[in-house]
């Protein structure tokens, strides 16, 4: 399926939600809606796949099903906007890794989308959202410009039916150090330079297409489809993830995204914290690993727990991502240590939900616990951040998901472990 | 123990004394003293006052959960742990009401020092990949004291560790345990008298690296490796063996072959094996090679699968450091469940969390967490003593220590955490970290933070931590 055809298909079911038309109430709970303060025996209404109503003490509407919530919690579902979710399954195994387009990490590929790479049917999707996470940004990696990710509901048989807007969510890129060796000839200033090379390619092509197509304009250095993948960043429609750690490199790349008036989202940020008034000035989000403290690269010798935290504090909007793929599931546990290091309960679990949705300017329809949004819905039975909380229940898109994925099937299985008893099906 | 050392004391014979002085105002030269054993502990405790803590809830991780305990420590050791203990009038008070105290938090599995911060090549002392086996090199040889790795680790609790070689090899070479001290030199965070380790690896590792350069490239490969070096260390350990009973005529000395010597180590029960293995066949191939060589497996690492094979660990007492939740990342990583940890207590093997990673290291408290929520999601029940005693206990009987550490009982060194909440709480941090007795970390003190040479002067003052 071509992007076209996918953007089409993707309206369609985002304009009609395939869920089956089941009515829920979550009744009875404590229901964090972010959008707002929490509320004590709250109820939260979903109906084809949209929440309808949230409020203390509503009535379940008759016909639902009851979902009883008492002494539970009920959050949206966990937003996680960096992973390589459906495009991997084995790490290691290269066949069955599609995030990224080149191992030769000067890549430019603006150009490549991962939609089409995307496996509804990974084993990764339920051991992720059978944890309460419920929505991801899917991307790819590698190279200075990796291509396009995409925003995925972790529920359906087919890509069109998962991704949360209709085209790409938005372009992912690096200057870190990663790419320093490559795509900087072994410098920073290389790796700016040929950022600044790619993009005022894409823009004089922008310019006069006809003229590069009857081969009357000079060369560009990268390709056809990589200048046309470039435009809706260059007319700030598609936000540029740039992977930044060093203080100075964050500085740099916000430099770089004003002269270009692109949207800049920094992911990674290391040492953000250090120039969070840049950040806060220039409206910069950060995607934020909170469990990183270690001086682990010259370029993260300021690394420390207190980054999301100091950040907000300094007006900063902050979404938290665990950078997994395998293990996005922890994205509660990084919350959590948000706040034993200095981030207020409420802004943890809003850096988890709504932030990564406004980020990503899909807030009208995910992030929150409001009528019309999306029904992504989690009851835990306490505390979300605590990892001795469970999850009890998670609907997605108004669909109540199977709380089983492989991980539990094994488990299961192997808890008698008689061979005659184990192996074959009942 | 008794064994080992004299097997490298006799080693010493072997080597000639060095280090002449120069200039006039040096002592005149003479031979150097020769090591009982090479490289020995030089670890002293910091000093410490008697201390006591009260009004916390006392987790002694050997069974007993005290609510508004105390704890004394005095002389660097724990003198008493109870309800109500006598302290000396001039002991120093510390108030932990409303915090919880532990025992420290020991590691079975690190690189911290060998793969340290920051890694940069020239700083990746883990891997000697140049041979499937080099059970000759000690990993003590590479450890830099002055990885901020150790203080982050510090501050989260841990109070020893193992420090591992990795895992590119059939033998990796021999492990260290370290108290977690600011130190100029290894021999400075030597625990004193715990035994060597011998890492080991199975699996993937070892066929990736060498698969290409001569072999092993399969599994059957690796196994061929395992026992033809055993076959040899055994025939070492004989010739070493006769020689000794023989009163060691230096004559005759069989010539001394530091790869056979660790094995031969291991041969004789001195030397603990660390085996890096994840597939369950694979752990019970290695089981057979230990009954095969008469020796035994102290502990699988990472088994990812040990789930599954669990009844054989608990028949030959063999511990299971493992992760709480980490897969996907290779093929024998893929069979994972988060229940491992408990399902492995359950069956009455030891179970341990173990972190192989820096940050990892710093939070094992709630990886254990983890695991015992997904034990519960299996319907296995751990109390809070026993997924305790996955991070002290359980590791300090893994790396042979346990009659020093591990627990809060009178007699042992007083490594001690003091917790702001109960640690199985994501929001719980180390607030003080006692080694030996010695305030080692003070959250609330700076003067009690430890800062490696490498973090001196890092930003100017306007950017300071």
């Amino acid at each position: 399926m071509n992007h076209k055809l996918l953007a089409a298909a993707a309206a369609a079911a985002l304009a009609a939600s395939p869920a089956a038309a089941q009515t829920i109430a979550i009744t009875g709970g404590t229901v964090h809606p972010i959008s707002g303060p929490a509320i004590q025996n709250g109820t939260v209404i979903i109906q084809n796949g949209r929440i309808t109503a949230v409020g203390a003490g509503l009535a379940a509407p008759a016909g639902a099903r009851v979902i009883d919530a008492r002494g539970k919690v009920v959050t949206p579902g966990l937003f996680e906007p960096s992973t390589n979710m459906a495009l991997v399954e084995v790490e290691s195994v290269d066949e069955t890794n599609d995030a990224r387009f080149q191992n030769d990490e000067d890549r430019v590929a603006a150009a490549f989308n991962v939609s089409d790479g995307i496996n509804p049917r990974s084993m990764v999707i339920p051991v992720t959202r059978i944890a309460g996470v419920t929505t991801v940004i899917s991307r790819p990696q590698g190279g200075l410009i990796s291509g396009q990710g995409i925003g995925i509901d972790l529920i359906g048989n087919n890509v069109a039916d998962m991704v949360i807007t209709p085209g790409p969510i938005a372009m992912f890129a690096s200057v870190s150090e990663n790419v320093q060796e490559s795509a900087g000839n072994g410098t920073r200033s290389g790796v700016f330079m040929r950022m600044r090379e790619v993009l005022d390619d894409a823009r004089t092509w922008a310019r006069n297409p006809q003229a590069f197509e009857r081969g009357e304009t000079r060369q560009f250095s990268i390709s056809r489809l990589d200048l046309a993948a470039l435009q809706p960043v260059l007319r700030g429609e598609l936000p540029l993830v740039v992977e930044a750690h060093r203080a100075s490199d964050i500085q740099t790349i916000i430099r770089l995204a004003d002269e270009y008036k692109i949207r800049l989202i920094i992911t990674g940020g290391t040492e953000a914290w250090m120039v969070a008034g840049d950040l806060a000035r220039a409206r910069v989000p950060v995607l934020v690993k909170v469990l990183r403290n270690l001086p682990e690269s010259f370029e993260s010798l300021g690394a420390r727990y207190e980054n999301a935290a100091l950040l907000r504090r300094a007006g900063v909007q902050v979404a938290i991502t665990t950078g997994e793929t395998f293990k996005a599931y922890n994205i509660r546990q990084e919350a959590g240590n948000a706040v034993a290091y200095g981030l207020p309960y409420d802004e943890a679990l809003r850096a988890v939900t709504l932030a990564p949705a406004q980020i990503f300017g899909v807030a009208d329809r995910y992030g929150s616990l409001e009528a019309g949004k999306v029904a992504d819905v989690v009851v835990w039975d306490g505390d979300p951040l605590e990892m001795l909380t469970r999850v009890n229940t998670v609907i997605i898109r108004g669909r109540e998901v199977p709380m089983t994925s492989r991980e539990t099937m094994l488990r299961d299985r192997y808890m008698n472990l008689d061979e005659n008893a184990r192996s074959y099906r009942q | 123990m008794k064994r080992a050392l004299s097997a490298l004391a006799l080693g010493s014979l072997a080597a000639c004394a060095q280090g002449r002085a120069a200039g006039s105002t040096s002592p005149a030269p003479q031979a150097a003293p020769r090591a009982e054993v090479p490289f020995p502990s030089t670890y002293r405790p910091l000093p410490s006052r008697t201390t006591l803590i009260r009004g916390g809830t006392v987790m002694t991780a050997a069974g007993q959960i005290i609510p508004n305990g105390q704890v004394l420590m005095r002389d660097g050791r724990i003198a008493a742990v109870g309800a109500t203990v006598d302290a000396p009038a001039d002991a120093v008070v510390v108030d932990a009401t409303g915090k919880f105290v532990t025992p420290g938090v020991i590691d079975t599995h690190s690189h911290l020092g060998a793969y340290a911060s920051p890694g940069v090549e020239a700083s990746s002392d883990g891997n000697e990949a140049t041979s499937p086996n080099t059970a000759e090199v000690w990993v003590e040889h590479s450890v830099w004291p002055q990885d901020p790795g150790f203080v982050r680790a510090l501050e989260g609790g841990v109070t020893t560790m193992q420090i591992l070689p990795g895992s590119a090899n059939l033998f990796g070479g021999r492990s260290v345990v370290l108290r977690n001290v600011p130190s100029r030199t290894v021999q400075g965070m030597k625990f004193p008298g715990a035994p060597y380790g011998l890492k080991m690896a199975c699996g993937e590792n070892p066929k990736r690296v060498y698969g290409q350069r001569g072999g092993p490239s399969t599994r059957m490969g690796e196994v061929a490796g395992f026992r033809s070096a055993w076959i040899r260390a055994a025939d070492y350990r004989r010739r070493m063996d006769e020689w000794d009973r023989g009163g060691r005529s230096a004559s005759s000395m069989p010539t001394r072959d530091l790869e056979l010597e660790t094995l031969a180590g291991v041969l004789r029960g001195e030397i603990l094996v660390h085996n890096h293995c994840y597939r369950a066949d694979e752990m019970a191939q290695m089981i057979d090679i230990s009954h095969e060589f008469g020796f035994r497996i102290r502990s699988f690492h990472h088994g990812v699968e040990a789930y599954k094979i669990r009844d054989l660990m608990a028949r030959d007492s063999i511990a299971g450091s493992l992760w709480a939740d980490w897969w996907g990342f290779k093929m024998e990583a893929l069979d994972f469940t988060r229940a491992n940890l408990a399902m492995v207590h359950q069956a009455g093997a030891r179970a341990i969390v173990h972190s192989d990673d820096p940050t990892g290291i710093q939070k094992l408290n709630q990886e254990a967490a983890k695991a015992v929520e997904a034990g519960r999601e299996a319907g296995i029940e751990v109390s809070e003593n026993d997924a305790l005693r996955w991070f002290t206990a359980n590791a300090a009987w893994a790396l042979g220590i346990d009659g020093e550490t591990g627990t809060l009982e009178s007699g042992k060194r007083a490594d001690v955490v003091i917790w702001s909440a109960n640690p199985f709480s994501v929001y719980a941090r180390a607030d003080r970290v006692y080694i030996d007795g010695a305030l080692l970390f003070d959250r609330f003190d700076p003067s009690r933070q430890p800062q490696t040479d490498f973090e001196l002067g890092l930003f100017p003052a306007e950017a300071a931590r």
